[in-house]
């Protein structure tokens, strides 16, 4: 943790910091690494599962709070996830951008969510994986998410990739990596976090 | 009178009726035969952006694109020359790639076998003695894009031989071309991943937008709003803020080049330092860390080098897919008439010389993230906004679209020194002269030709 509210400043972007990102990103769903530990599971499901209501519920001040002071929300632009620092990705959030994001979404002329969207996620397959730190684990989940917005229907489909760390007797949420299966195609209106 | 939707082609239209002075009629966005004409008479006739030599930096690379709707692989053929090849085999027709982009000395049919070089000839079919041909006949070989031409790395291509050269095709937007161009290391830049978006409107709507300074304070309300919810005093100048009180007064402007090609300059109203574009540029992931960074490593030098990851204040468009804004290369691809893919390149700079000292890599990492800003929280609200007038156009009898922001103001819009057209912001004298152009060219009968290799 640096010592600047990363509410304000950027300071924990950093190299360092990219490059665990992408070293905790590569190959980290490994059969051996599995955490069969039904309490742990239970833990991490519940979070995922409680996410994604207050995302269909718009509650995105609670939402984040759901999250560590020093996270990202990065959807990448390519199958492989890639390395931030050399791709653009659709979404790389980090805490300031997303406080950003939330409060345009929040402002009544935020256009693209006016009328504001309906969603509906579904959530599967939720497997938690070990790191080497007892403090963090990862998560895969696949993903459904229904819109309806202005009379049009859109589906999101993909897999979450969860970094997830101890926080008190829970788990708060590190980095949400969204892999949309049609990430490298042109998207109609993705206003909504996913 | 109301023109009502045609019969037949919209060769029964009167040009000079649907597209007037001071208004278009709202078939221009609404009808089918419009559509397929502006296929061959716009996209195919004029000089139209296919593809970044970057994209293709070795012979053997290819990347698809296209030509209005005709699918296009650009090659870098394997004796270095750049081709647009048509994706559709000779025989019957299927497309012989279907990958979006990759490396192959030759694309092999999936239906029949049929193989052809990446120069467009063909190499060889399955079992010829089935065939009383010796296939030396060219018409067997793909089809390609007559005339592709590159300026600065960016390729181009036309099925018109009349066109005049490229060159003199961007005409006067050359000038805010290379400007943007020389600002990085070694005049270039590289393509990376894009932000990939696209609405449910004609693909007019988006060109007709992208010198339009008079909707940014109401279209991008939220994102002016957001990039200031922390900032007071100076520091409620960041992002967007251009365009706050009257920006018709503010010092910018913008220029139509002919051709239909104009260009917005925002640059007017910042400080002549190295520096000052990234003193306004909003807020961004690792935007405080690496600059304290490279200030600790550059001193002086870094204000330059920072500047490298700010968004250049400037929307230069070439007709009709081509807008260069912030360090964006946006193309804009019709998919049909109410279907259009907006794709936001990014760059990435390029340091072969070292004349950034050493922090090409960080100011890349710092330009990704500038570089989605836009894309995530303006261009989705504008493209809400192009959608919803596509519903709005459906209403047949309110008939015209007003573009006369401008007109008949004395000293309102004046020439430069090369006699190019220099109005306000907020004015649409770059929308009339574009529907001026456009008129031309629907009215022009371009006779249209394909290659084949010999």
């Amino acid at each position: 943790m640096s010592r600047h509210d990363p509410s304000q400043t950027s300071h924990y972007i950093t190299n360092d910091w990219y490059q665990a990102l992408v070293d905790g990103y590569s190959d980290w769903q490994r059969d051996e690494a599995e955490i069969t530990d039904l309490a742990t599971r239970d833990a991490i499901r519940r979070l995922l599962e409680k996410e994604a209501r207050l995302l269909d519920e718009i509650r995105l001040d609670d939402w984040l709070a759901l999250y560590v002071p020093e996270c990202a929300y990065w959807v990448p632009a390519t199958l492989h996830g890639g390395d931030p620092r050399r791709e653009i990705a659709v979404c790389f959030d980090d805490r300031r951008r997303l406080e950003d994001r939330i409060f345009r979404l929040q402002n009544d002329y935020a256009w693209s969510q006016r009328p504001v969207s309906r969603t509906a996620r579904m959530l599967s397959g939720i497997t938690v994986y070990a790191t080497g730190d007892d403090d963090v684990v990862m998560a895969r989940a696949s993903f459904y998410t229904t819109e309806f917005h202005d009379g049009d229907w859109r589906k999101y489909t993909g897999w979450y990739g969860h970094r997830l760390r101890r926080a008190g007797e829970g788990w708060a949420i590190e980095v949400k990596q969204v892999n949309l299966i049609d990430c490298d195609q042109n998207l109609r209106n993705l206003s909504v976090i996913l | 009178m109301i023109i009502h939707d045609p019969i037949g082609t919209s060769g029964l239209y009167d040009w000079d009726q649907l597209v007037q002075e001071d208004k278009v009629h709202r078939l221009i966005y609404t009808d089918e035969a419009i559509f397929r004409e502006e296929m061959r008479k716009v996209w195919g006739a004029v000089w139209v952006f296919l593809a970044h030599e970057s994209q293709i930096p070795e012979n053997d690379d290819f990347i698809q694109s296209k030509l209005g709707l005709r699918p296009i692989i650009v090659t870098r053929d394997s004796h270095g020359k750049i081709r647009a090849l048509y994706n559709r085999c000779t025989h019957r027709g299927s497309t012989v790639c279907r990958e979006a982009q990759g490396k192959a000395k030759s694309f092999a049919c999936p239906y029949h076998g049929w193989s052809f070089f990446n120069t467009g000839k063909l190499s060889g079919v399955p079992w010829p003695e089935g065939y009383a041909d010796d296939f030396s006949d060219q018409k067997f070989n793909l089809a390609q894009v007559p005339r592709v031409e590159s300026y600065r790395g960016f390729i181009f291509g036309t099925l018109n031989m009349e066109a005049p050269s490229l060159e003199d095709y961007l005409g006067g937007v050359k000038g805010p071309l290379d400007e943007w161009l020389d600002r990085h290391p070694g005049g270039t830049v590289a393509f990376c991943d894009a932000n990939r978006l696209k609405f449910n409107g004609n693909w007019k709507l988006l060109y007709d937008n992208s010198c339009d300074g008079y909707h940014v304070i109401f279209s991008h309300r939220s994102l002016l709003a957001m990039e200031n919810r922390q900032k007071a005093g100076a520091d409620a100048e960041k992002g967007m803020a251009f365009y706050k009180n009257s920006p018709d007064t503010a010092p910018m402007y913008l220029k139509y080049f002919g051709n239909g090609h104009h260009y917005k300059d925002k640059r007017p109203a910042l400080e002549k330092r190295p520096g000052a574009l990234w003193d306004i540029e909003g807020p961004h992931p690792g935007m405080e860390h690496y600059e304290e960074k490279l200030r600790a490593e550059l001193g002086d030098k870094a204000d330059a080098v920072l500047d490298l990851a700010s968004s250049e204040p400037v929307n230069i468009n070439v007709f009709p897919n081509l807008h260069i804004l912030g360090n964006h290369v946006q193309v804009s691809q019709p998919v049909s008439l109410t279907e259009t893919d907006t794709t936001w390149w990014g760059t990435a700079v390029v340091d072969d010389e070292n004349e950034l000292h050493g922090a090409v890599d960080d100011i890349n990492a710092l330009r990704m993230r500038t570089q989605e800003s836009f894309p995530n929280f303006g261009e989705l609200d504008d493209l809400m906004n192009f959608e919803q007038i596509q519903v709005g156009l459906a209403a047949e009898e309110d008939e015209w679209v007003y573009m006369h922001r401008g007109m008949g103001i004395e000293g309102r819009i004046t020439k430069d020194e090369n006699g190019y057209i220099v109005g306000p912001s907020t004015d649409e004298v770059f929308l009339r002269e574009t529907m001026r152009e456009y008129r031309r060219l629907m009215k022009a009968e371009p006779e249209l030709t394909i290659a084949r290799e010999v």
